[in-house]
């Protein structure tokens, strides 16, 4: 049954008929390649897009809300407008123990210090934390380790710091976990080495050391900086956020009511708004790729279309001279597998070539545009055998015409 | 060779339709050079196409070398096709993108010869009819004449028992003609049944056999004296 697959004549034949119709067989070539082309370009840019949003946000726990204090804006139980709000451990105590749906609050300090080592100083942000921290905004370590149980319950002075810091006070290839950097004069051990983040979401972080440390070397007593909190996954941050504030106006005497009192940034939002945006990328993407297949699988089909009337005639010649009606069939569908078949190899190697092009033009560096644009090989491949079955029905409608009729008939069209 | 019995065919015309033959009588022995004429619309194209199997016969009998030619499905139309007939055409019917020997060897690619043995058959045709110079060059690339020579030689490659010309001159000057019609008589001497349509007188007396059809019936079937194509060329 397949052995004329095999068979050097088949080929020759279709060779033949391709290659001696050239303009027909390129307008063909070109709908399939142009189709897998698109596609393969639109599907990867897209996903290139999604993985640099993801890039992004990759560091944080998405549904996470931060809130710091501000000055109120209303009088309020006999404080003037104006006051200053501070926010308290046993503040975040509290909205832990009171808000539902929360899975961590972490309370956090920050402060700018200069920072010293042998002959190399620098101005950081410095950073007083607990352990939880890394929960929220996931740290990679390159070496050493993050603030652990440990040195809070001793405060122990030990310093966790970024890349960048490490560059700026260290040599080359130097080893830095146990070295002693001093912060406003004060000695700390190195402990751990992170990468730094893509995107600074609140204050720099170039280095965390515990949050009890801190405490005392700045002498902040119960004070934090500002709240993290991070909610259960099926609870809804803004609510979330709502109570807390609400909770927090209680707590240090603000009117309900005052919305300056306190500042916030729900990430929550953000990442929502961005995820509704690629959802909607995603479709339009779809739609189009679909779209460009069925435009390419019309443009074969009328490519092949047109050339009914010499086909037919040529079909004529063919059956006079002793051809049946099936091998007929069969030599216009080996041809136009074939050639949509090769077109589509060559539009996905070329869609290849596009996402590398892309890549190398846009995808380069920390804060690329499109990160690691591609296409999964499943989804390139039933493209492209929806397009060759397509092609190839549409293909076949001259072969079936030109068979049904009498041969004289496809013999007489002029 | 052939036998034809009250033989009918018509073709729908809108709503009515046209009685092309209306009862053809006719048989053919081997050997025989048979010129089929008539003025157009008398229906000699329409019982040739039906003879060479591209047409079918509405009533009537048709016998060709003893097998009853009836309901045939088109694959067993096309084989014997393949094996007893051989077609020339008045515009020639080569299949451009091919070249001559290709065209030639296309008859036996579909009786399923091997490659090499088909194309030793194509040149030796292609020889037979004076172009084995001419065999890789495209049918635009030929003339008129020696188109139709590469067709008579396509026609020749499977070996039919009988060759069906239709207007093989038609689209040929005179003297062209005369040569084509040289080689047919030639083919004729070594013993092909040949049955051709024309409607020019002079072509018509280098048969050997005339059937007259008007309107559908046979008016006249005389045996003629030959004249030999070769005086004039």
């Amino acid at each position: 049954m397949f052995k004329f697959l095999t068979d050097r004549d088949t080929w020759q034949e279709v060779f033949d008929s391709l290659s001696k119709n050239k303009l027909r067989s390129i307008l063909t070539m070109v709908g399939v390649w142009w189709g897998i082309l698109l596609l393969i370009g639109l599907l990867g840019s897209a996903r290139g897009l999604e993985n640099a949003f993801n890039r992004l946000f990759g560091d944080f726990a998405t549904n996470s809300v931060f809130i710091w204090g501000q000055s109120t804006s209303k009088p309020f139980k006999g404080f003037q407008e104006g006051k200053q709000v501070q926010l308290t451990l046993t503040d975040a105590k509290k909205v832990e123990e009171n808000i539902e749906g929360i899975e961590f609050v972490v309370p956090r300090n920050q402060s700018q210090a200069t920072v010293v080592r042998n002959f190399l100083s620098g101005t950081f942000g410095i950073n007083g934390d607990y352990p939880l921290l890394d929960k929220v905004q996931k740290k990679k370590l390159i070496h050493g380790r993050f603030i652990n149980q440990n040195d809070i319950d001793d405060n122990k002075k030990v310093a966790v710091i970024s890349e960048n810091v490490y560059k700026q006070l260290f040599e080359k290839d130097e080893q830095a976990i146990g070295e002693l950097i001093q912060i406003n004069g004060m000695n700390f051990q190195v402990i751990g080495i992170f990468e730094d983040g893509n995107i600074n979401m609140g204050p720099s972080s170039d280095m965390h050391i515990p949050f009890t440390t801190f405490q005392q070397i700045y002498n902040r007593g119960d004070r934090i900086g500002w709240m993290m909190i991070t909610g259960k996954p099926d609870y809804d941050i803004k609510q979330i956020e709502e109570d807390a504030k609400l909770l927090l106006k209680n707590l240090n005497r603000i009117h309900p009511k005052d919305n300056r009192a306190f500042g916030s940034f729900n990430l929550g939002n953000e990442f929502a708004k961005m995820t509704g945006f690629l959802t909607g990328m995603q479709f339009l993407t779809w739609f189009v790729g679909i779209a460009t297949l069925i435009a390419g699988v019309f443009a074969i089909g009328n490519i092949l279309l047109i050339t009914v009337k010499e086909r037919t005639k040529e079909i004529g010649v063919r059956r006079a001279l002793g051809a049946t009606p099936f091998e007929i069939k069969r030599q216009i569908l080996v041809e136009a597998v074939f050639i949509t078949l090769l077109a589509g190899f060559m539009g996905i190697i070329s869609g290849g070539w596009i996402l590398i092009l892309l890549d190398w033009a846009f995808g380069q560096g920390e804060d690329a545009a499109i990160v690691n644009a591609s296409v999964s090989i499943a989804v390139v491949f039933i493209a492209l055998i929806i397009l060759v079955v397509l092609g190839t029905l549409i293909g076949l409608i001259p072969a079936f015409k030109a068979t049904s009729i009498k041969p004289i008939e496809a013999l007489r069209e002029e | 060779m052939l036998t034809i019995n009250k033989l009918h065919k018509s073709y729908p015309i809108g709503d009515s339709s046209l009685h092309v033959l209306k009862g053809i009588d006719l048989s053919v022995k081997e050997g025989e050079m048979v010129a089929i004429m008539g003025s157009s619309g008398s229906g000699k194209s329409t019982l040739l196409n039906i003879i060479g199997m591209l047409d079918e016969a509405d009533e009537g009998e048709y016998i060709l070398d003893g097998v009853p030619i009836k309901n045939l499905t088109e694959k067993k139309a096309a084989i014997y096709r393949n094996k007893f007939l051989g077609f020339i055409f008045q515009s020639f019917n080569l299949i451009n993108y091919k070249n001559a020997l290709e065209n030639v060897a296309l008859p036996l690619y579909y009786q399923g010869m091997k490659r090499k043995e088909r194309q030793e058959k194509a040149m030796f045709h292609l020889g037979k009819v004076g172009l084995k110079d001419w065999a890789h060059h495209l049918p635009n690339e030929l003339s008129g004449g020696q188109k139709q020579r590469v067709a008579i030689a396509r026609a020749l490659a499977a070996n039919p028992k009988l060759l069906l010309a239709d207007e093989p001159t038609g689209a040929l000057d005179t003297k062209t003609s005369y040569e084509i019609m040289e080689f047919i008589q030639q083919l004729n001497d070594e013993g092909k049944t040949i049955l051709m349509v024309t409607h020019e007188e002079d072509i018509a007396n280098m048969c050997k056999r005339i059937v007259r059809l008007r309107d559908g019936v046979i008016m006249e079937d005389t045996f003629v004296e030959q004249v030999r194509a070769g005086e004039y060329v």
